[in-house]
């Protein structure tokens, strides 16, 4: 017992490469980004302009479109505030809206389970109507494909959108400036919870609700109220990952401060007790906006006034260029580094 | 939030931190033995406040971290039957055995859950009685009582489709063989809160006489942490040398004496390798001789199934610092991040990968 080597043990949760497909790779974080760069960038991605936003910006005579697309696969398909007709809908409204766009049509493809029962997909497609009214979109084209029972679970939807930008409007990721005030529209992690708690088995009940919504009337709200250099609706990944890879294509320091965030209790207490940092967890209906410093109390007032954005809130701002970092100044004082989600997030052991 | 507010309280902290710098007076080397510790240091960026003097030391007490390699390929090998269902603590899906972690073995079509209680694995062998259920049962004392109670419900129940994959560790042992290192340097010891809350803490007094070392059972909550350190900061000053309790919110001398009893009731104290530091005796549970029927070792023949850490691999210097990555004969050729041969070439923070991801061009030209 003489040679033991207890200093320095790290601990060795990896993600290690494999040579399968895991669901990590779907988290929205690093996994997400390594297939992306090692195999649909390079093979498929070389037209396309690398911005990497929510949506690509298309020219077309001078005139600039923002086109997205997106597959919704959630379980379940009903949960506390919304769906996955609701959400598929919001999902494409929102990416569109994140590059200043404003939202014009949808396409939408259903992957039906041979069994799934009418009255659920009626539902569904009852929600879908009601977002897109809501978001002022119309379904421009559609499709249907049945698989045998076991080939899907129950419903997926694809749907792509398109939209108009406005002339002058410049929002992307790779905009943030030095001195830059970050806003977030709302409380944080809402979704993500409410889902987890709606999961079969997890042992724990909560009043909270998904946060699922189209924001872009209180984003055109927005556009109006002030100078904005950057919008993102921090989704899988939650709001840490989307602030990562914004100070990556910008190139710059960020600073969040603990104090200002804003969580629901009952979404803080979940994440106590599962061990989940809020700041991994999903939103559907929340954005993030870097807004030049003069126009930020501005644009704080005219999104507390809209249906969507009562709970916003200063949340940071960009102290530095020529260093991609995130830091968090913690409630008590300290600091620390804020990366992206690693690949699943994971309830830990105790 | 009550009860968490209070102990992340801005002021508060600061005045601790102020009664810590101006209690030491001397360099001090001191041991936060809980992983949850060590996380909470970090998440709260308290680690980076403390007085210069104090050099925190990350312990072992990590369950995930500690689980010995084979004792992953032995899940493995469990977990790739088509008829077991394969159960799990979430965190430890993503361990890698010696060729690949739970996660793949899902992705491969076997069936693998994350549960988050192992009564729950009871609840699914009573819903497929077709299948066999096995449950990884790992972790330290604070795992133990639960995983014990699944065993126990199963028994009672009489199902006989459930088993459990053992590997818990206990802190005590590992303590003790930390103290007894030659090379140990830790003057004082953070105990784990939560392991104190089932244990209670009557196994320190004598640690802390026998190796004259502060033990202060200490919380997860900056508050918590910064009372810990004061106590053994105090005590180390003082050249005193006792067990003492800063987390009497939650743990008491005796500890929780029914979940003690569920524990002495299906499990036994055994010998037990610890992953990157090797066999600490007396240091794990395993099941009791009247518990043998749900060993899932046994039931599904893994026993045999022996895993070395590569032996190419310096791990133990690497995380000393006594050697660095590039002067490992193994460093970017046998061993890279696609192939680690050990933790830190594996772990995101470990020395290893950091060099092979910044240096490696410079080391090999």
């Amino acid at each position: 017992m003489d040679d033991l080597s207890f200093e320095g043990y790290t601990c060795p949760v990896p993600f290690r490469p494999t040579d399968t497909v895991i669901l990590g790779h779907g988290s929205g974080g690093t996994l997400s980004r390594d297939l992306l760069n090692r195999l649909f960038l390079p093979e498929l991605g070389k037209a396309a302009p690398r911005a990497l936003d929510d949506s690509a910006v298309v020219t077309i005579d001078s005139q600039r479109y923002a086109l997205t697309t997106d597959s919704h696969v959630v379980s379940p398909l009903f949960f506390p505030g919304g769906d996955i007709g609701r959400l598929a809908i919001c999902g494409t409204v929102n990416d569109l809206a994140m590059v200043g766009a404003m939202p014009v049509a949808l396409t939408c493809g259903f992957v039906l389970e041979e069994g799934l029962s009418f009255d659920v997909l009626q539902r569904v497609v009852a929600s879908m109507k009601a977002a897109a009214q809501e978001a002022g979109v119309y379904i421009a084209a559609g499709d249907t494909k049945v698989v045998q029972k076991g080939g899907a679970d129950q419903l997926f939807i694809n749907t792509s959108g398109m939209g108009k930008i406005p002339e002058g409007i410049n929002i992307s990721g790779a905009n943030a400036k030095e001195g830059d005030v970050l806003i977030v529209s709302g409380t944080i992690g809402d979704h993500g919870i409410a889902v987890l708690s709606a999961r079969e088995g997890l042992g724990f009940e909560t009043a909270l609700e998904s946060d699922v919504a189209p924001l872009n009337h209180l984003i055109q709200a927005m556009i109006g109220a002030g100078e904005i250099h950057v919008l993102r609706d921090p989704t899988r990944g939650g709001l840490a990952t989307s602030l990562v890879e914004i100070s990556e294509q910008s190139n710059v320091t960020i600073e969040l401060i603990e104090q200002n965030l804003p969580f629901k209790p009952a979404v803080k207490a979940a994440c106590e007790m599962l061990g989940f940092d809020p700041l991994y967890v999903a939103n559907e209906g929340k954005l993030v906006a870097f807004v030049k410093e003069n126009d930020a109390q501005n644009v704080l007032d005219v999104i507390k006034k809209t249906k969507y954005g009562e709970d916003a809130a200063v949340i940071g701002r960009v102290i530095g260029t020529g260093k991609s970092q995130v830091r968090l100044k913690t409630a008590i004082g300290g600091t620390r580094l804020v990366d992206m989600l690693p690949g699943e997030m994971l309830p830990r052991i105790c | 939030m009550k009860y968490l507010d209070e102990y992340r309280d801005p002021a508060k902290v600061k005045a601790l931190l102020n009664e810590i710098e101006s209690a030491v007076t001397k360099n001090w080397v001191i041991m936060e033995i809980c992983g949850g510790q060590t996380h909470a240091f970090l998440h709260n960026g308290l680690d980076a406040m403390l007085p210069a003097q104090i050099e925190l030391v990350h312990g072992p007490g990590c369950p995930v971290c500690v689980t010995p390699l084979e004792q992953i390929d032995r899940a493995i090998a469990i977990a790739s039957r088509p008829d077991v269902i394969f159960t799990s603590y979430g965190d430890m899906l993503r361990v890698p055995g010696s060729s690949k972690d739970l996660f793949a073995v899902r992705a491969q079509g076997s069936n693998v859950r994350i549960v988050y209680s192992p009564l729950e694995a009871v609840q699914i062998a009573e819903a497929n009685p077709d299948k066999q259920i096995v449950f990884f049962a790992i972790g330290f004392e604070t795992t133990a009582p639960a995983n014990a109670m699944a065993v126990l419900q199963a028994k009672n129940k009489n199902i006989k489709n459930f088993s459990v994959l053992v590997s818990h560790v206990r802190v005590p042992p590992a303590m003790e063989a930390i103290l007894s290192s030659k090379s140990n340097r830790v003057q004082g010891f953070l105990a784990a809160g939560h392991v104190c809350a089932v244990m209670g803490f009557h196994e320190y007094p004598p640690l802390a006489e026998k190796y004259n070392v502060p033990i202060v059972v200490t919380g997860f909550e900056p508050i918590d942490l910064l009372n810990g350190l004061l106590a053994t900061v105090k005590q180390l000053e003082a050249g005193e040398a006792v067990a003492e309790n800063q987390y009497q919110r939650a743990v008491k001398f005796e500890g929780n004496e029914s979940a003690q009893k569920t524990i002495r009731n299906v499990f036994q104290s055994t010998d037990r390798k610890w992953r990157g530091i090797g066999v600490i005796p007396q240091s794990g549970w395993g099941l009791s001789p009247e518990f043998q029927e749900f060993d899932a070792e046994k039931r599904f023949d893994v026993e045999n199934i022996f895993t070395q850490e590569s032996s190419l691999c310096i791990a133990g210097e690497i995380l000393q610092g006594l050697k660095k990555p590039p002067q490992c004969p193994a460093f970017g050729k046998q061993c890279t991040q696609q192939t680690p041969l050990g933790a830190p070439m594996v772990s995101a923070e470990g020395a290893c990968a950091a060099y092979y991801r910044y240096h490696r061009e410079a080391i090999h030209g």
